[in-house]
């Protein structure tokens, strides 16, 4: 078997996949510490429920950036992403059969 | 190297992500837990949650960070071949989860000082709703603190590896699954700062 007929067919067991350089984990560094700033900013203005949406979305930014990047996720095979995807969603219907329940409940 | 040794890096790290969304799920129950309480009694989340210093939860948020990022370039410098920075990197991330502890360990102790812990006299005193979100605030944090010790443990273990040399340049799956257990200690972390210490309004 050539060189990139072995890489084709085994693509991650060589261990030959991408090294990610330094920078790219000190900007993600200095992403994450700003928008930790912002989501401290933003929690001292009262905008009623927009509050916890803010933070939430804010994390869901930071979460996003360091799966991404740090766990090189970016990097993964399709595989990853699906199965990424399906824990999400399965939690996602948690989140909504609970609260499909509470939320409608005649106290 | 000569010969070719067969290393299923795909199947080893997909086994450390399915285990991680377990982990996700069962952290992801709490969330739940504190989303129901959080709609019921929204006035009463503000004003305990108001009570927990931000200091303590912002220092440890720029601690678990900073650790993420060793631990990121730690996994650079092995496969570059830079053993020496990699075991420091990872003696610094050891040091961060120590210092997180330290740090959790004097908020508790403020806390329980006060006597706000579960099943106290006084958090009986309290709202319901105050009640329950100290209760979920001890519950989360507390599972979330015994995962900073067993990832300071796993990355120590890999330290160890390293020295002996089962994990190097060619072979790093096992501090890659050990860095991809201490990230998810920081993802949790990134979704309870805000959610419990940012609870102004």
């Amino acid at each position: 078997m050539t060189y990139w007929a072995h890489k084709k067919a085994f693509p991650m067991t060589e261990g030959q996949s991408h090294i990610i350089p330094y920078r790219t984990f000190i900007l993600i560094w200095a992403t994450l510490l700003i928008l930790t700033g912002v989501t401290v900013a933003v929690a001292q203005f009262n905008l009623g429920a927009l509050n916890i949406w803010v933070a939430l979305g804010i994390a869901t930014l930071k979460a996003g950036l360091v799966v991404a990047v740090f766990m090189h996720m970016k990097y993964e095979q399709t595989l990853f992403k699906l199965a990424l995807l399906s824990a999400l969603a399965i939690l996602a219907i948690f989140i909504g059969l609970t609260f499909s329940d509470v939320l409608y409940r005649t106290p | 190297m000569s010969g070719h040794v067969h290393r299923d890096y795909t199947g080893a790290k997909f086994g450390m992500w399915l285990f991680l969304y377990t982990e996700v799920l069962l952290f992801g129950g709490l969330f739940i837990l504190y989303a129901v309480y959080l709609a019921r009694y929204p006035q009463e989340f503000v004003s305990a949650g108001g009570q927990l210093n931000v200091w303590f939860g912002g220092g440890n948020t720029l601690v678990l960070l900073t650790s993420s990022l060793f631990v990121a370039v730690s996994i650079t410098a092995l496969r570059r071949g830079a053993v020496r920075l990699c075991q420091g990197l990872l003696g610094a991330t050891v040091a961060c989860a120590a210092l997180f502890m330290v740090n959790k360990f004097f908020e508790w102790s403020a806390k329980i000082d006060h006597g706000i812990y579960p099943g106290s006299a006084q958090l009986k005193k309290l709202a319901p709703g105050e009640m329950v979100f100290f209760n979920i605030y001890y519950l989360t944090t507390g599972l979330h603190g015994i995962h900073v010790v067993i990832g300071a443990a796993v990355l120590i273990w890999t330290m160890v590896f390293i020295k002996t040399g089962r994990v190097h340049a060619d072979d790093w799956v096992i501090l890659e699954n050990a860095g991809l257990y201490w990230h998810l200690v920081d993802l949790i972390w990134i979704f309870i700062f805000p959610l419990y210490y940012l609870l102004l309004h």
